[in-house]
């Protein structure tokens, strides 16, 4: 299927960790952006309860934060896309008052005006700041009058979410703008460099480029009719 | 961070002993254990700013790990598989436990005044 990217006015990305949206939709950013789209991030957390502390070491558990805060600025520079924090705490966004927090993300697509929401599709993205974040995103966009209603796009990641969702609707192939997504990903030190290595074992020939377009090429969304 | 020096750490539990202070302690297997194995189960205890008052902070090594406990007026709190600290120049002592590809496995902290939150 082709993507009319220029369709678009305004799009908004709600993820809750630095690195999301560079694992899950900086390609498709980049499109909307050569099309001459604005798009913005609203980012939950700072990721601070982060595991990789580096080997050796570049962070501990009180400096972390900072530093994924600079690697989230970094990256949406790269990917030339808008940045909203808000503030949350990495791994504790199930225990928020969910209906706050959709408030509060719905205050702020409405006032970007956004046609198009990406998102991640609850419960169906794993890592349960994902589910929460999702949650809250679909609760905010139901809450929404339906003709201010954006469409959304929402990543499915778990392992057989396939068999309930069935196929992703909309595949984005990043290759043509890859260089771009990699930037974004490389941004996230603290977080890649480790990915890399791992997926590095038995694939020494190929370079990192190469090594990254087989792993994070393709971005996929399932998307959600909120109107029936 | 550094490896665990036995004496140090102890002389910085010492120096807290009969006052509170704030204590934050973790541990995590990651939130995608049972993501890339269906056998494993997520399993994750998190504390921070609990303000605590200990009688008693011990560090005990066994097999090239640490543990720490710390004994105080109605329980305990200890933590198990430290391996690394820092005493910070905001005057926190900082102490976790990491696998070999430096990935945070437990943590226990403390501090005069409480860490950001």
């Amino acid at each position: 299927m082709e993507i009319d990217y220029s369709k678009h006015k305004q799009v908004v990305v709600i993820y809750p960790h630095p690195d999301d949206e560079s694992f899950g939709t900086a390609g498709t950013v980049v499109k909307f952006r050569e099309a001459g789209v604005p798009v913005t991030y609203l980012c939950g957390t700072l990721g601070e309860m982060g595991r990789n502390m580096g080997s050796p070491f570049f962070a501990n558990r009180e400096t972390l934060p900072e530093i994924r805060k600079q690697e989230l600025i970094k990256a949406c520079k790269e990917i030339d896309m808008d940045l909203q924090m808000l503030g949350y705490r990495d791994k504790t966004m199930e225990f928020e008052d969910e209906q706050k927090v959709a408030d509060d993300l719905r205050q702020r697509i409405e006032e970007l005006d956004a046609s198009l929401v990406i998102t991640f599709y609850p419960p169906h993205a794993v890592h349960p700041d994902h589910n929460a974040m999702g949650r809250a995103a679909f609760r905010a966009i139901r809450d929404m009058d339906a003709e201010k209603r954006p469409e959304v796009w929402a990543n499915a990641i778990s392992n057989g979410h396939e068999e309930i969702l069935g196929s992703p609707d909309i595949v984005v192939d990043t290759k043509t703008v890859f260089q771009k997504k990699l930037n974004a990903l490389k941004a996230h030190k603290s977080q890649i460099d480790g990915m890399l290595q791992k997926v590095r074992k038995g694939n020494e020939e190929l370079s990192e480029f190469d090594l990254a377009l087989r792993h994070f090429r393709y971005e996929t969304y399932h998307t959600v009719n909120f109107n029936e | 961070m550094e490896s665990i020096n036995l004496n140090k750490v102890q002389e910085y539990l010492d120096q807290w002993t009969n006052k509170p202070v704030y204590v934050h302690v973790e541990t995590t297997n990651g939130a995608y254990a049972k993501h890339f194995d269906a056998n494993a189960y997520n399993v994750g205890a998190y504390v921070r700013n609990a303000q605590i008052t200990y009688t008693q902070g011990k560090i005990v090594e066994q097999e090239g790990a640490y543990r720490v406990g710390l004994k105080h007026e109605i329980g305990w709190i200890y933590a198990e598989g430290l391996t690394d600290f820092e005493f910070n120049e905001n005057n926190q002592l900082l102490m976790a436990g990491h696998d070999a590809d430096g990935r945070l496995m437990v943590a226990m902290q403390l501090s005069e005044k409480p860490f950001n939150y």
